[in-house]
């Protein structure tokens, strides 16, 4: 079964990122919203965690924060609330990694 | 789809209950079923019907009220939860000797076998924290 | 009779310095009465949950590390500890509170009910649940 991992907290702050990303799988979306979106930040430590994983990040979040998209690390998918519903609905199951 | 929220911190210390908040309209929007959002440790706090936020921003709890009128949804405020955190209905209140109640209109106090429920009959349980 | 779901209740913070541990119990022993096919993940600071001598005497709040105990009585027979997780805090099974279940089906055999498993294994037992609770 394919998982959406859903981190909210900064990489920076909590090491939810960290151990979330031990347990995705081939199959599985990660999506970062609130305070989590600072972990695709390119610049940042954190971004070496992404590597190889499909990331989503929500747009509103990272807008709210000042984050210019040219600043992510590549290859993330911007969604809104509407896309975070569908990857909601096209994996099978949500771990929310608090 | 159909999906049980559980929102796990108040109004405004955490964007939990904004994001929730934010997914459920999306979700509804979209033609999906909100079974329940369940309101689970501080989360309770949304429930009160007591806040008077400042003019120009978001009415955290106003906001859920019309959300749930407007498309009939089912909030649950933990029973237990609430108890710990002072909000009650007018039962509760009268239960538990209080002399006034706060919940907010479109929620209901009720046992934590409604979010064990909504995760039996829900095709997917999304959880909102810290 | 409606299929019975894999619920899994994710534990990943200390005890007392916040209420998840102790509230997230309280969903568990709730959620016994319906049935399903229950297991807890301890992962991160969440395996401090489960360390044994807890004493709050001094604090003036309840020790609930006592429920971890009770568990085996509420159908609770598997109980993930995340190795990784335990090694990073520099404890063994041993810090730990013995948690154990009685199978009827074997004459009331007392069986270990915690399952120390890598972070691997677990994300393998994760990937096959119905309902993730987190707290």
């Amino acid at each position: 079964m394919s998982m959406l991992h859903v981190v909210n907290k900064s990489p920076y702050e909590r090491n939810s990122l960290y151990t979330c990303v031990g347990y995705c799988r081939e199959s599985d979306t990660l999506l970062l919203i609130e305070d989590g979106v600072y972990a695709a930040l390119a610049a940042g430590k954190a971004a070496a965690k992404l590597e190889g994983l499909k990331v989503a990040a929500l747009g509103s979040d990272l807008k709210a924060r000042g984050i210019a998209e040219d600043k992510l690390v590549e290859g993330i998918e911007i969604v809104d609330y509407a896309g975070f519903v569908d990857l909601v609905e096209t994996t099978d199951r949500v771990q929310s990694w608090l | 789809m159909k999906l049980t929220i559980q929102v796990n911190e108040g109004p405004y210390q955490h964007q939990a209950s904004d994001t929730a908040y934010q997914f459920t309209k999306a979700a509804l929007e979209k033609g999906h079923e909100i079974f329940r959002v369940f309101f689970y440790h501080d989360g309770v706090n949304n429930g009160t019907r007591l806040t008077t936020p400042p003019q120009d921003d978001r009415n955290v709890v106003k906001r859920w009220s019309e959300l749930a009128a407007q498309h009939n949804l089912d909030l649950v405020v933990c029973v237990a939860a609430a108890q710990r955190r002072g909000i009650a209905d007018p039962d509760e209140a009268r239960r538990n000797g209080k002399d006034a109640d706060n919940i907010a209109p479109g929620f209901r106090i009720s046992g934590l076998g409604q979010l064990v429920e909504g995760g039996i009959q829900s095709d997917r349980l999304v959880v909102f924290g810290d | 009779m409606s299929e019975i779901k894999k619920f899994m209740y994710v534990n990943r913070k200390a005890p007392y310095g916040t209420i998840y541990a102790w509230e997230s119990l309280e969903v568990v022993l709730i959620g016994a009465a319906f049935d399903q096919n229950v297991s807890l993940a301890f992962i991160d600071d969440g395996v401090f949950q489960l360390t044994a001598d807890q004493d709050t005497s001094g604090s003036g709040f309840k020790n609930f590390s006592p429920t971890y105990a009770a568990l085996g009585d509420y159908g609770v027979t598997k109980i993930y500890v995340e190795r990784e997780s335990l090694e990073e805090r520099g404890l063994s099974l041993d810090d730990l509170q013995q948690l154990t279940w009685e199978d009827e089906d074997e004459d009331y055999a007392e069986k270990d009910s915690i399952r120390l498993v890598s972070r691997a294994e677990l994300a393998e037992i994760l990937a096959e649940q119905d309902v993730l609770f987190n707290f």
